[in-house]
C-alpha cells in the first residue's frame, strides 16, 4: 500500500514586519514545514512502521528553496518526494484551491496511492480546503480534521475520528481509497535524527513542471487576486503596560488587585 | 438578479449559532447582488429547523429530510441538486469543521471557485470581494474573485445572528442521494476531568511561548500565588504537557472568566473563539504584532521569562 503525503513549505512572519505592494516583504519571512503536515508525515511513516503501508511519497508545490523543507519530511522517514514548480506557478500571487487540487490530482494519477494524507490547513494562507478538494477531484472518499486513524485493510475501511468543535469527536467509517486531512495531536511527530538527515540527502526529490504532469500553463491561473493586504484592526484598545519587566509586573499586579481576582 | 443559498448547520438536534449568523451574511450579499436569500437545511428534524430558520431576510427555505446527522456525501449530493434547481450565484457555508468537510468537494463538483474563512463578504460589479486573514491572523487580505458563481465559507462569530421572525416559503425536496462512502457511527465527548476551566474566575493560560515542558513550573508557581486555574492553548495539549480538559478554544472549552491572562499565546482564531468572552483579557507576548493584543484589554510586550518571575515576586 502506498501513501502520498502533501507537504507545504509555509512562510512565517517575523514579529515586526512591513507590507509593500500587497505582500509581506521577503526579509520578514522565514520558511518552515507546515505544522499540520508534520503530523501527516508522521502518520504516514507510522503506517509503514506498523507494516500497513510500504511507501510514503511526499508531494509539494513550491520553488527550489522548498527542497530544504521537503528534506525534513524525508529525514523523518518519507521515502521520496515530488516537487512541482514552474514559471506559470511562480507568476501567481495566490494559488487557489482548484489549482492545488489539479496539481495533486495529476500526481495521484502518476503515483496511484491508496491513501492520501494532507494537513488540515496550511498556516500561511489557511484555506483548509486542499485535501477535500483533491478527494473530490480524484474520486476518493475523504474525512476532514482527523485526529485518529485506524486502517482496516481487509475490510477496505478506515475507522477515523473527526475532531468537531467543543470537545466533541465524530466516529466515522470511510471507504478506502481515501484522503484524510490530519489534525495536530494525532501523534507525536519525531525529530529528524542525524542519521535520518544524512539519509535524506540521498533520497530523490523529483522536480516537475505543469507540462511534466500533463497540465497546461493556464491551469495555474488563479481566480483569486489579492487586492489589499493590511494589519487587522484591533477590536478594542489594549492598554500597554510600559517599562522594564519589573515595572510591567508591578502594574499588572495592580490591575489584578483592582479587578479583585487575587485569591488564595 | 443573483441569489444566495446559505447552508444551515445543526448537530445532535440543534441548529448551531453559526447558522443564524450566516443568514445575516447571506442577506447582506443578497442585498448587494439584488437577489433572494435561500436557505438549505439537510438531515435531521428539518421541519423544526426550517421553523427556527424562518428569520428576517430569508426568502425561501429548502429542506432535505434524508438521514439524521451530518454526512458529507449526503450534503454534497443534496446541495449539487439544489444548486442545479435554484442556480444561486453564491453558496455560503459555515467555515466549521463540517463546513470544511463538504464545501471544497461541493465547489469542485459544481466547478466553482472556493474562498474559505471569510470574515467579510461583498459584491463588486460581477465579482465577489472577500476579506480573510492569513499568516496566523497577522495580516488581513481583501481577495477579489472575478469569475462566479462562487462557494464561500464564512467564519463563525463575525456576523450578528439574524433575529426577527419571518414567514418564508418552505419547500421540502425529495432527492435521490445515491451511495454514501462514509458512515458516522457515533460521537464521543472528550476532555472531561477533575478541573472544569469553564467555571474558573481567573485563568492563567499558557501557550507555545513556554517552549519546554519543564518551564511549565513557572506558570504553576504563578497560579499558586494568584490562586488562578491553569489553562492552555492547543499545542500544550498536543504535546501532552497538559490534559485535554485544560484546552481553551474551538476544539477545546469555551471560558468566560473575570480575568484571562494569556502568556505566550499568539491569539489564533481557533484559540480566541474560546476565550473572547472573558471580562478582562491580559496578554503577555514578546511579539508586539501578536493578534492576541487586538482583543486584549491590557498588553505587556515582553519576554514571559522576565515578566512572570517579576510578577511572582511582586505578589509574594
Ligand atoms: C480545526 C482547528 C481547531 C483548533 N482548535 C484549537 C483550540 O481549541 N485551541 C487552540 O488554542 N488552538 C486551536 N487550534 C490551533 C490554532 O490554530 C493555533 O495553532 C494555536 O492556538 C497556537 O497556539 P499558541 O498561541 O500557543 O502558539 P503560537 O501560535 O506558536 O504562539 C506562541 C506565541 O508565543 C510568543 N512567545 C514566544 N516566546 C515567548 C516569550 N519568551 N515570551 C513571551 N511570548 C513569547 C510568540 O510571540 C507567539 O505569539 C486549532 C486549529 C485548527 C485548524
Amino acid at each position: 500500500m502506498k501513501i502520498l503525503v502533501t507537504v507545504k513549505e509555509i512562510a512565517e512572519v517575523a514579529d515586526d514586519f512591513q507590507i509593500a505592494d500587497n505582500e509581506i516583504e521577503e526579509t520578514y519571512l522565514e520558511y518552515d514545514l507546515n505544522e499540520w503536515d508534520d503530523y501527516a508525515v508522521e502518520e504516514g511513516v507510522q503506517l509503514v512502521e506498523e507494516g500497513l503501508a510500504d511507501e510514503v511519497v511526499a508531494a509539494t508545490i513550491g520553488p527550489e528553496r522548498a527542497e530544504e523543507t521537503i528534506r525534513m519530511a524525508l529525514a523523518k522517514g518519507a521515502d521520496r518526494a515530488v516537487r512541482v514548480w514552474d514559471d506559470a506557478l511562480e507568476a501567481q500571487d495566490l494559488l487557489d484551491v482548484e489549482t492545488k487540487a489539479d496539481i495533486f490530482a495529476a500526481i495521484v494519477e502518476e503515483e496511484q496511492p491508496d491513501i492520501v494524507l494532507t494537513g488540515v490547513q496550511a498556516n500561511d494562507d489557511s484555506f483548509g480546503a486542499t485535501g477535500v478538494a483533491l478527494a473530490e477531484r480524484i474520486d476518493y472518499e475523504w474525512a476532514a480534521v482527523v485526529n485518529n486513524l485506524d486502517l482496516d485493510l481487509d475490510e477496505g475501511v478506515a475507522h477515523v475520528r473527526r475532531e468537531l468543535e467543543g470537545g466533541l469527536e465524530e466516529l466515522t467509517d470511510v471507504d478506502v481509497p481515501a484522503v484524510f486531512t490530519i489534525q495536530t495531536g494525532i501523534n507525536e511527530p519525531r525529530y529528524a535524527s542525524l542519521r535520518g538527515i544524512r539519509q535524506a540527502q540521498s533520497k530523490e526529490i523529483a522536480p516537475k513542471t505543469l507540462a511534466d504532469l500533463g497540465l497546461e500553463e493556464s491551469d495555474a491561473d488563479s481566480v483569486l487576486q489579492v487586492a489589499e493586504m493590511f494589519e487587522p484592526e484591533a477590536e478594542g484598545e489594549a492598554e500597554f503596560l510600559e517599562g522594564d519587566a519589573g515595572d510591567q509586573a508591578g502594574q499588572l499586579a495592580d490591575v489584578l488587585a483592582d479587578v479583585g481576582v487575587l485569591g488564595e | 438578479m443573483s441569489d444566495v443559498l446559505v447552508v444551515a448547520e445543526h448537530r445532535r438536534g440543534e441548529l448551531r449559532e453559526v447558522s443564524y449568523e450566516l443568514l445575516t451574511a447571506g442577506r447582506r450579499l443578497a442585498d448587494a447582488a439584488e437577489g433572494d436569500l435561500h436557505v438549505a437545511v439537510i438531515s435531521g428534524d428539518v421541519e423544526e429547523y426550517a421553523e427556527d430558520l424562518s428569520r428576517e431576510g430569508v426568502d425561501a427555505i429548502h429542506t432535505v429530510a434524508d438521514g439524521e446527522e451530518f454526512n458529507h456525501d449526503r450534503y454534497v449530493a443534496a446541495l449539487v441538486a439544489l444548486a442545479g434547481d435554484l442556480d444561486p450565484e453564491f453558496v455560503i457555508t459555515p467555515n466549521s469543521v463540517n463546513g470544511l468537510d463538504y464545501a471544497p468537494a461541493l465547489a469542485g463538483r459544481l466547478g466553482r471557485p472556493l474562498v474559505t474563512d471569510a470574515v467579510a463578504v461583498d459584491v463588486d460589479g460581477e465579482g465577489l470581494v472577500v476579506n480573510r486573514e492569513m499568516y496566523g491572523s497577522k495580516v488581513e487580505t481583501v481577495i477579489e474573485v472575478a469569475e462566479g458563481p462562487f462557494v464561500v465559507t464564512v467564519r463563525g462569530g463575525e456576523f450578528p445572528p439574524a433575529e426577527a421572525v419571518a414567514e418564508p416559503e418552505i419547500t421540502a425536496h425529495d432527492l435521490d442521494i445515491g451511495d454514501l462512502g462514509s458512515t458516522v457511527t457515533g460521537y464521543e465527548e472528550v476532555g472531561a476531568g477533575d478541573v472544569d476551566i469553564s467555571e474558573a474566575d481567573f485563568l492563567v493560560s499558557v501557550g507555545r511561548g513556554i517552549e519546554e515542558e519543564e518551564n511549565l513550573s513557572l506558570i504553576e508557581d504563578l497560579a499558586e500565588v494568584t490562586g488562578a486555574t491553569i489553562s492552555s492553548s492547543r499545542p500544550i495539549v498536543d504535546n501532552g504537557w497538559l490534559p485535554k480538559n485544560r484546552q481553551v478554544g474551538q476544539s477545546g472549552k469555551t471560558v468566560t472568566p473575570t480575568v484571562y491572562l494569556a502568556i505566550g499565546i499568539s491569539g489564533a482564531v481557533q484559540h480566541v473563539a474560546g476565550m473572547k468572552g472573558a471580562e478582562t483579557i491580559i496578554a503577555v507576548n514578546k511579539d508586539p504584532n501578536a493578534p492576541i493584543f487586538d482583543i486584549a484589554d491590557y498588553g505587556i510586550v515582553g519576554d514571559l521569562f522576565d515578566v512572570v518571575p517579576e510578577l511572582i515576586d511582586e505578589l509574594n
